[in-house]
């Protein structure tokens, strides 16, 4: 319990990621579905964050003279995070897109019930 | 360093930069800029194949200079390089042979689009086989799954859209899987490149150290690319997706797509974590496991459709199955078994499912294997390349697919034991009911409706069609009856890949 509230930002990220990951996976609306993807990401994000962050360390520009490394934390997970937010907000784009799509055709946002539709409009 | 050397660096710029110079042409130059760019990416693989056979060992090229432990790199040996050439070829012949049916199914002002889709798809399976960063791997995997979704919703009907949009949920959870397993391994590691990582996992191994994360990462990354590459039992997106596609589509998604995500994770196991890790963490046993269930449930699934396209795609399923069980072995000759059932399953996939869109297109449309008596007379083309296809699946010498057959039983005499006997077993199992769903099917093909008289051969599909079916025919059966060569370059490949 005391290792849970010491990483508590490790442990509210996974219990975001198995929000978002069960509300993905066992949602049958789709913009439902999108936000557990969003969320899912989110988490990972959070996730990489933390683990990027070193309690006393500055960020890692040049500032006041301190050229020693150890001084500031690595840029690098930042720059994950900054790359990964990139990418899902194409991936959400694409999968609002579809959704859109999908609704003006069926009017209805129920990925059975659309599966349903288009199965009886092909006969 | 050669200027040949920069090749691979070529490969993967040049279709993303004509994707991006693409969304400027009209649909008719964009068609035809698709066309020069895959023709030439395929005559630019070759080339580095030749160059690659002539040069001992692999290198790494290191993008902007930057030394080893930052920057990005690119690694290319042997193995990478027959890799890309079998990629580029089979994804020009893939575009070419469909491009009838993509002028049917995809409306005029969307076509450029289709075509930018596929460049981007290429530029991502050439990231995939030559980078040697994580990270990158990632992007370009996010990459290649966004445009085959658009390459599946591009054909304009409602089971078409359904299947992309399926197809999109089981990838965005493939890929929350595979960051998550990044991060994680970014955090044991420091290192993003694959080899320094490497060093460092050997080091956690050695010193016992970190047992469970390294498990979970390995699990993780299994997992997230096996659903991505249709694994069992992760495979439920595969037959709408591949089924309600254009041809083209449905070639590249199952020849290509698929084949990119193992090769990152075939990378993954022999160069950050190596082999005596994965047979410690039990990787190597569950993926055996897995392998070997897909290989015979896909055949038992394929046999109950009624749908060619189906039937396809179930048999897709089976023969990743394969290509897992060879991985599970752990030996070298398992991952030489994996790396020519990979390639030639590539080639044969192609071929099956332009050939199958070619039977469809006259049968009046049609995709049900009652429609499709008697084909055979109305499309002598396309139903001869199908019956070569299923023969090589099938496992009749002269194939590519007999190879298969005979690499995989060598490599599981060489381990003995339960697994020979659970291997034999599904070879066994497979290559019979290969032959029920395909023997079946070429029998269709040569039977004709009762009241129906069978008329005149016809010549569908156009010069692209019959060109890229006879070029894929070609090497399917040159992979049979020559294969030494090719099982000599990927098997000192394999020596230096990892």
């Amino acid at each position: 319990m005391n290792l849970l509230i010491q990483n508590y930002e490790e442990a509210c990220a996974v219990i975001l990621f198995g929000i978002g990951f069960t509300t993905l996976l066992l949602h049958r609306n789709l913009l439902k579905k999108v936000i557990g993807f969003s969320m899912t990401d989110s988490a990972i994000y959070l996730f990489l964050a933390a683990k990027g962050y070193i309690a006393g360390k500055r960020a890692p520009i040049l500032k006041e003279g301190i050229t020693r490394a150890e001084a500031y934390v690595n840029p690098i997970p930042a720059g994950l995070v900054l790359t990964g937010i990139v990418v899902s907000v194409s991936v959400t784009a694409l999968m609002l897109a579809l959704t859109i799509r999908l609704y003006r055709r069926y009017h209805t946002l129920d990925i059975d019930e659309i599966t349903r539709q288009a199965r009886r409009e092909e006969g | 360093m050669a200027l040949w050397q920069n090749l691979p660096f070529l490969l993967i710029l040049l279709p993303l930069a004509a994707s991006s110079g693409m969304l400027l042409l009209k649909k008719d130059a964009a068609r035809r800029a698709a066309l020069t760019i895959m023709g030439l990416e395929a005559a630019v693989s070759a080339a580095f194949l030749v160059c690659m056979a002539g040069f001992e060992g692999s290198y790494t090229y290191s993008m902007g200079h930057f030394p080893a432990p930052w920057g990005n790199e690119i690694r290319a040996g042997k193995l990478e390089a027959a890799l890309a050439f079998c990629f580029a070829a089979v994804m020009f012949c893939s575009v070419l042979g469909g491009i009838r049916a993509i002028e049917r199914d995809i409306l005029p002002d969307r076509r450029n689009l289709y075509f930018i889709m596929c460049s981007l798809t290429l530029s991502a399976l050439m990231a995939q086989v030559f980078t040697n960063d994580i990270f990158t791997g990632y992007v370009f995997l996010e990459i290649m799954t966004i445009a085959a979704c658009a390459l599946i919703a591009a054909r304009n009907t409602g089971r078409a859209l359904t299947a992309a949009t399926r197809y999109m949920i089981m990838n965005l959870i493939g890929s929350g899987l595979f960051l998550l397993a990044l991060s994680l391994l970014y955090g044991l590691t420091g290192h993003l490149l694959m080899s320094p990582a490497r060093e460092r996992i050997a080091a956690l191994a050695a010193g016992g150290q970190y047992r469970q994360p390294l498990t979970v990462v390995v699990a993780l990354t299994t997992i997230a690319l096996g659903i991505k590459s249709a694994l069992f039992p992760f495979h439920t997106w595969v037959p709408d997706a591949y089924s309600f596609s254009t041809p083209s589509s449905s070639a590249i998604l199952s020849s290509l797509v698929s084949k990119g995500y193992i090769v990152l994770l075939l990378k993954l196991y022999y160069r950050v974590f190596s082999p005596e890790v994965l047979l410690a963490t039990g990787a190597a046993d569950v993926l055996f496991a897995f392998g070997a269930v897909g290989a015979v449930v896909g055949s038992l699934l394929a046999i109950r459709q009624v749908e060619i396209g189906r039937m396809i795609a179930y048999s897709s399923v089976a023969q990743i199955g394969y290509i897992y069980m060879a991985m599970g072995l752990g030996t070298g000759e398992g991952m030489l078994a994996a790396v020519f059932q990979l390639m030639a399953h590539t080639v044969v996939k192609a071929l099956l499912f332009l050939a199958a869109g070619g039977l469809c297109d006259a049968s009046g449309g049609h995709h049900a294997f009652r429609d499709l008596r008697g084909s055979y007379y109305r499309h002598p083309a396309a139903a001869s390349a199908f019956i070569l296809g299923a023969f090589s699946l099938i496992g009749i010498p002269f194939t590519a697919g007999f190879i298969v057959k005979l690499t995989y039983a060598q490599a599981a005499a060489a381990v003995g034991g339960g697994r020979m006997l659970i291997l034999f077993f599904v070879l066994v199992a497979g290559t019979l009911m290969n032959a029920v769903y395909f023997g079946r099917t070429v029998i269709t093909l040569f039977r004709a409706r009762g009241d129906e008289i069978p008329g005149e051969p016809r010549w569908h599909g156009g010069a692209g069609f019959l060109v890229s079916c006879a070029f894929l025919a070609g090497a399917t059966g040159l992979m049979g009856v020559t294969s030494d060569p090719v099982l000599q370059l990927l098997r000192r490949g394999l020596e230096t890949f990892g």
